[in-house]
């Protein structure tokens, strides 16, 4: 009992005298003193008020227009027509007038946009073959289980798999510019480099074959339901943009986080029409639409945007409002906190001896 | 000897008796030997723990062993300790589980009603798979996805991390030098790990005396002969000098039988020794001659004394120094080595000690053949019996007397007469002839007492100090300071045990009263405690407000706020009689209540199970953290009652170590333990279970938000890397390194503001409020960080046109700002930054963005691309601006809102420990003054009368000789006494049978383990 261990010194059980022993250790200890939180409330309060104002005036110089074609123009027709089954293979176009009130300046974007079609719902977005995508050839043949029911048709698997694939938007629109001096011009779009560039060339990439051409190494793979032409047909008027690199099916594969989304679909070839030049004009406007895609079924509502971007992306007022409405709370209360500070606290942390 | 031992081996016999029990008084058993039965009683009982006297062996037989012992007995059942913020942590995790049921059920009925109203419409994308078959089916099937998904907000980790904590203020505590006692090599140690933050709540202190308070070490400080005192050291200017280390010893070498470990400081006494003062030597005469100490001489000068108390040690050992060697006594005689002389006095009579004579004395022949009376004793009954003459001298004496217990030192007071041979004759004959009578013996006996101690000679006082263990007193005044309450409870008498609590200032003078139960029966003692408490609050005010049910906060408070309403200081002291009644249970109520209204509380003469019962008794009605300290074997039942348990590792043995919860050598180590160790413990333990369900809320129900949106599908918000990562990786590191370093105030404003422990006896830092409040911020944190993104995302796209609003860019935006702010939020929680800290926070914001991108990598995308389909979203997303504008703002409104509430706080309504902070952070800047707590200084009037720890019946072990061994080197003749009889043992233990000191039997041997036996005045001998 309390017998020391033979051989140790006479003070050989003494801790060790180190700082993080003792607890010691050199530290910084903040608190939240008048003088460092109130100006920190003034000068966060300013920053937002003026990063608000800042993206307040960009987002007003960013034009977009929406033009919403589910059922209106010349569509109610083709609206009818895709809410019956029996008809889904028949073709069907039908254009949508509008206008633009001003010039869109610079790079113009063609989005299309669907409400009320929830891409973000867990089983549909489990419902994909990122192995198949990739352009493994086991898995072109051998979808994973997560694509069911849309993994085989009558036993031929489906590439590209899965519910998302499978539902994949195919309306495909034409925009034409009517001026006033009269005739008709079709507005050229970029119909590629609209994905993310590590979508392109990492995350979706053909199967390889060695002297296979796509049509070939997709062969004995069946294209999904709803599909009306095989994947590497997607594109006729781009091989290159064929398969699963077809960016469109990209595009469509990135599922949107909210039941309400618009997706890119193309952008502005400024360099083919002089006209175009410096974006598109002010004007009346006609977008002829490939009407494929139904809205009967989700009771959602299909949109073309023509939208502009800044440096701050597309027009998305809330950001900006937010940081104003934000801004302005934290000065209030900043001014709150110093009256109360001068009026009442000023003295409240000395210690009475 | 071996003879016997041989004889012994072939012994065959058999006992008979009760089974093993907890009662110390009694014993029932009989040996059966040769056909005839011999009935063995307590007498013939040796308990565990008792130490063999004067009596190098003695044969005995074990009854009982190990657990069985009366001691063991005593000892109460181990029970499960757990902390209240442990137990608080399960009850708030079952209701965290049953909010996760409530929300699986509301996602759940979402989940039937969206399938119900808007799935429909979307079977043809996303057919039902076979298993379901409509709506309900599909919500119940939800309502599991969502149990899975949203239990992260369970936290699983908090246990393991709160153990890792624990154990990381263990080893602090292990640390810490200054809990290490250097002259013992004794580091204090934690000796679990599962109770350190209770250690910042305790609201009561159970503390054993001797050993605990005290060094168990009497030391003859000063004293007062023929009017002067003696003891003091003054430097040149008059001035009295604090006695220290350095101060100059008397040197005693002249005298070759000296105690060496005997210190005197004044050398006014050794000269006037030398001088041949004859009031001084007849004063250490009398100490020398007046005492029922055993001398043993192993060697030539080597003396070693066997003293029944330890102050009749010191004041023999005290004049032993000064000249007056007691060197041998027989029953007749005790010899004297005189200043270097050998003389031998006839030792007529020993005029015992008992309770209510409050003194003893001897009459001696000296060599000249004068009979002297020699007598010591309580100043105010010797004081009584003087010769009028000594009037004056008895008035300056009472003075020093009063000094002396002024200092708190226990203090005699020494007379002695001349007696005519012709009448101490008479008186002895009559003596003779009461102690034959067999009627009314003790008082015949008293009153011839009392007839020849009359007309005495006043020849001084004795001052001694029972040694206070260092800094006991300024410990117990800080304890005190913060609200905690010290209750001692002690083997030892009502008067020693008064004593110690005057000298650590536990009992003063000022105290409105002092109330003292001694009841013998249950109807005494009831009537003592209600006339206390009435006088407390006032007569009529009768409130019996105990009670175990119901409302106990409710109670509590009010409790205290009446107990705070008492301005006046009481103390009450009760002894283990009383005790015993008042614990009953229909006194225990008025007891406590009685008890609560008192400052101090001392109980005496407890047995070790009523030491726990006492306990037990704070622990059921108070609901208070209680804490047991102490030393010896008969604390270990308190010690595991109590909800800690400190063993001090004294010279005491074991195994009230082994029974504790935390251990060192120094009870002042307590206040570091409990003001700077409990209090972080308690403080760090409180803001990391803030911050862990804070962060777990605030995680998790961003998948609550976002089923509204995904048609409650169960579909998560995150990259389930990053759910599987986030508590264990991105942010258990921060929060644990706040739960292992963070310190509000420093330790040594810790110590110096006492005040700041209150917040834990309260529960203020965590409690039910508190989890609410942190969960709301974390409702509130999910809140912001899913709803700013949604409206930030719901129209945007990249800078170069591409969309973003997918949803494995929003995944990322999220988790990145949930990453930030809980950083941030960790930052704002951490008062104390050190270079750990910082690394494990800027750490975990490092590794998070390093994983992130290396998760969202090619190169891992193409080895394994089913199980990282995020490939390339860090990039797209994070580079863009408005990502970043996002994730800004989310911070923004998460953390702003947090610092202006703190802001607002520390300023309207600053607690103790801000306003100590600001203090800190401002004398910083200066220069910290070093300014102690003031040397609590006691004046007090009270004298200690015979305080000592004395028994009767010494007296007339010594004149029967019964306790005298063959004398090898006594250089008086040898006694016929039977060699080695432990018959006294037997007649010692008659004495004490009301003795209520530990230990169990095994009583016919020694073999007992040595444990803390208080004043047991038995040494132990092996027999080997």
């Amino acid at each position: 009992m309390g017998k020391k261990v033979a051989g140790s010194g006479p003070c050989s059980r003494i801790p060790d005298n180190s700082a993080f022993k003792q607890q010691r250790l050199p530290a910084w200890s903040p608190s939240l003193t008048a003088e460092t939180v109130l100006p920190f409330f003034y000068i966060i309060g300013l920053v937002c008020v003026l990063l608000g104002v800042a993206l307040f005036l960009t987002v007003q110089k960013i034009q977009e227009i929406q033009v919403d074609y589910t059922t209106s123009g010349t569509c109610d027709a083709c609206f009818e027509m895709r809410s019956n089954k029996m008809s889904a293979s028949v073709k069907c176009r039908c254009s949508v007038d509008f206008s633009l009130k001003e010039n869109f300046q610079e790079d113009v974007f063609l989005y299309y946009g669907l409400v009320n079609f929830h891409q973000n719902l867990r089983r549909y977005m489990d419902s994909r073959d990122d192995g198949q995508l990739v352009g493994r050839t086991t898995n072109l043949k051998n979808p994973s289980t997560y694509c069911e029911p849309f993994a085989y048709n009558n036993g031929t698997p489906i590439a590209p798999c899965g519910a998302i694939a499978n539902s994949m938007f195919n309306d495909s629109f034409t925009l034409k510019y009517l001026p006033p001096t009269g005739g008709v011009v079709i507005v050229p779009f970029y119909r590629t480099g609209i994905a993310w560039y590590t979508d392109k060339n990492v995350k979706f990439r053909n199967p390889q074959i060695e002297n296979e051409l796509l049509p070939q190494v997709f062969q004995g793979t069946a294209q999904p339901f709803y599909w009306q032409k095989p994947v590497y047909e997607l594109d006729p008027s781009d091989p290159n943009n064929n398969g699963f690199i077809n960016e469109d099916f990209i595009v469509w594969m990135r599922e949107a986080a909210f039941p309400s989304f618009k997706k890119l679909y193309g952008i502005l070839n400024r360099q083919s029409k002089a006209i175009f030049e410096h974006g598109l004009p002010a004007g009346n406007y006609s977008v002829t639409i490939s009407y494929n895609f139904p809205a009967q079924y989700f009771q959602g509502k299909k949109l073309v945007v023509l939208s502009t971007v800044s440096w701050f992306g597309g027009k998305n007022i809330f950001l900006p409002i937010a940081y104003i409405v934000t801004g302005g709370v934290i000065l209030v209360v900043a001014v709150v906190l110093t009256v109360v500070y001068i009026k009442i606290g000023k003295k409240g942390l000395n210690m009475e001896e | 000897m071996d003879s016997v031992t041989l004889r012994l081996l072939s012994w065959m016999g058999e006992v008979v008796c009760e089974p093993p029990n907890n009662k110390l008084d009694r014993f029932v058993g009989t040996l059966y030997w040769k056909d005839s039965r011999y009935p063995l009683d307590n007498e013939k009982l040796l308990l565990r723990g008792c130490v063999l006297r004067n009596t190098e062996w003695c044969f005995g037989m074990v009854i009982f062993a190990g657990p069985q012992t009366k001691l063991m007995q005593n000892c109460g059942r181990t029970a499960f300790k757990r902390t209240s913020i442990e137990r608080l942590m399960n009850t708030l995790v079952l209701w965290i589980f049953g909010f996760l049921l409530c929300m699986g059920i509301i996602l759940a009925i979402g989940n039937s009603i969206w399938e119900e109203k808007v799935g429909k419409n979307f079977r043809d994308y996303l057919v039902w798979e076979d298993v379901l078959s409509n709506s309900v089916f599909s919500g119940f099937l939800t309502f599991w996805s969502y149990i899975i998904i949203l239990n992260t907000v369970v936290p699983i980790s908090l246990y393991v991390s709160v153990e890792v904590i624990r154990l990381g203020h263990s080893y602090f505590i292990n640390w810490d030098r200054k809990m290490y006692y250097g002259q013992r090599d004794m580091p204090a140690e934690a000796r679990t790990t599962t109770l350190n933050e209770e250690l910042g709540q305790v609201e009561y202190i159970f503390s054993d005396k001797t050993g605990t308070l005290t060094q168990n070490i009497m030391v003859f400080n000063k004293c007062s002969i023929n009017g002067k005192t003696y003891g003091d050291v003054y430097d040149e200017f008059g001035h009295k000098v604090e006695i220290s280390e350095k101060t100059p010893c008397v040197d005693f070498s002249f005298n070759p039988l000296r105690d060496k470990k005997f210190h005197f400081y004044d050398h006014s006494l050794v000269e006037a020794i030398k001088l041949g003062d004859p009031m001084v030597e007849e004063f250490f005469r009398l100490l020398a001659l007046c005492h029922t100490v055993m001398s043993e001489e192993k060697n030539e000068g080597e003396l070693v004394y066997q003293a029944q108390s330890p102050d009749e040690g010191a004041l023999v050992t005290a004049a032993r120094n000064f000249g007056f060697v007691f060197r041998a006594r027989t029953p007749e005689t005790i010899t004297l080595y005189e200043m270097g002389k050998h003389v031998t006095y006839q030792l007529l009579a020993i005029l015992d000690f008992n309770n209510v004579r409050k003194r003893m004395s001897v009459i001696v022949r000296n060599p000249v053949g004068q009979i002297k009376l020699y007598s010591k004793g309580a100043d105010t009954i010797l004081f009584d019996r003087l010769d009028p003459t000594n009037d004056d001298l008895m008035y300056t004496t009472s003075e020093h007397l009063n000094e002396f217990a002024g200092e708190g030192l226990r203090t005699l007071a020494l007379a002695y007469k001349d007696l005519d041979e012709e009448y101490f004759a008479d008186w002895m004959k009559r003596l003779h002839i009461a102690s034959t009578t067999l009627e009314n013996r003790e008082e015949l006996l008293a009153s011839l007492y009392e007839e020849i101690e009359q007309d005495m000679m006043l020849l001084g006082a004795t001052a001694i100090e029972d040694k206070l263990q260092e800094g006991v007193a300024e410990t117990i005044a800080c304890l005190t300071l913060s609200s905690i309450k010290i209750w001692v409870l002690t083997g030892d008498k009502l008067e020693t045990a008064m004593n110690i609590g005057y000298s650590c200032n536990m009992l003063r003078d000022d105290m409105n009263e002092v109330f003292i139960i001694t009841g013998h029966t249950v109807l005494e003692v009831q009537q003592q405690l209600r006339r206390a408490k009435e006088q407390i609050l006032g007569s009529g005010r009768e409130t019996a407000n105990c009670s175990k049910d119901a409302e106990k906060t409710e109670q509590y408070r009010n409790d205290s706020v009446f107990e705070e309403t008492i301005t006046s200081e009481y103390a009450l002291i009760i002894n283990g009689h009383s005790l015993a009644h008042a614990l009953e249970a229909d006194l225990e109520c008025l007891l406590l209540d009685t008890a609560c209204l008192c400052k101090t509380v001392v109980c005496c003469r407890v047995t070790p199970l009523q030491k726990a019962q006492v306990v037990e008794l704070v622990k059921k009605y108070k609901r208070a953290v209680t804490l047991a300290i102490g030393d010896g074997a008969n604390d270990v039942s308190m010690i595991k009652t109590a909800h800690i348990g400190v063993g001090i590792s004294g010279q005491e043995g074991m195994q009230a170590v082994l029974a504790s919860d935390y251990s060192f050598a120094q009870f002042r180590y307590l206040q570091r333990l409990l003001l700077v160790h409990g209090r972080w413990s308690y403080y760090r333990m409180c803001r990391f279970l803030c911050y862990f369900f804070y962060k777990n809320f605030a995680f998790t129900l961003v998948h609550f938000w976002f089923g509204f949106f995904c048609g409650f599908s169960a579909q998560t918000v995150y990259d389930q890397w990053f759910i599987t990562l986030f508590n264990i990786v991105y942010t258990s590191l921060p929060v644990l390194a706040m739960g292992l370093f963070d310190q509000d105030v420093n330790e040594q404003n810790s110590l110096r503001q006492p005040k700041l422990y209150e917040p834990g006896q309260l529960n203020l830092l965590f409690n039910k409020r508190q989890f609410f409040m942190c969960t709301l911020q974390g409702i509130y944190t999910s809140c912001v960080l899913f709803f700013i993104p949604y409206g930030a995302f719901s129209n945007t796209v990249r800078d170069d046109g591409s969309h973003i609003a997918d949803q494995q860019s929003f995944a990322v935006t999220i988790a990145t700002s949930l990453i930030i702010v809980v950083s941030v939020q960790i930052g704002l929680d951490t008062n104390y930054w050190t270079a750990v800290n910082h690394f494990y926070i800027w750490g975990s914001l490092t590794v998070y963005f390093s994983i992130l991108f290396a998760m969202h990598s090619d190169g891992i995308f193409r080895i394994f691309p089913s199980h990282f389909p995020f490939i390339g979203t860090a990039r797209n997303s994070l580079t863009q601006t408005s990502v970043w504008l996002v994730i800004l703002l989310t911070a923004v409104i998460c953390v702003m809102p947090v610092v202006a509430i703190r802001f607002l706080r520390t300023d309207l309504y600053p607690t103790l420990s801000d306003k100590v902070r600001h203090m800190q952070q401002a004398s910083r800047k200066q220069r910290p003054q070093e300014q102690n707590l003031k040397r609590v200084r006691r004046t007090s009037s009270r004298r200690s009368a015979y305080a000592f720890s004395h028994q009767e019946g010494y007296g007339e072990l010594i004149t029967s000789g019964k306790n005298m061994k063959a004398a090898r080197l006594f250089p008086a003749p040898p006694t016929g006494r039977i060699p080695g009889s432990s018959s006294w043992i037997e007649s010692l233990l008659k004495k004490r049978t009301e003795m209520a000191s530990g230990a169990a039997v095994g009583p016919l041997n020694g073999s007992a383990e040595r444990s803390k036996s208080e004043n047991t005045p038995v040494q132990q001998q092996h027999i080997d």
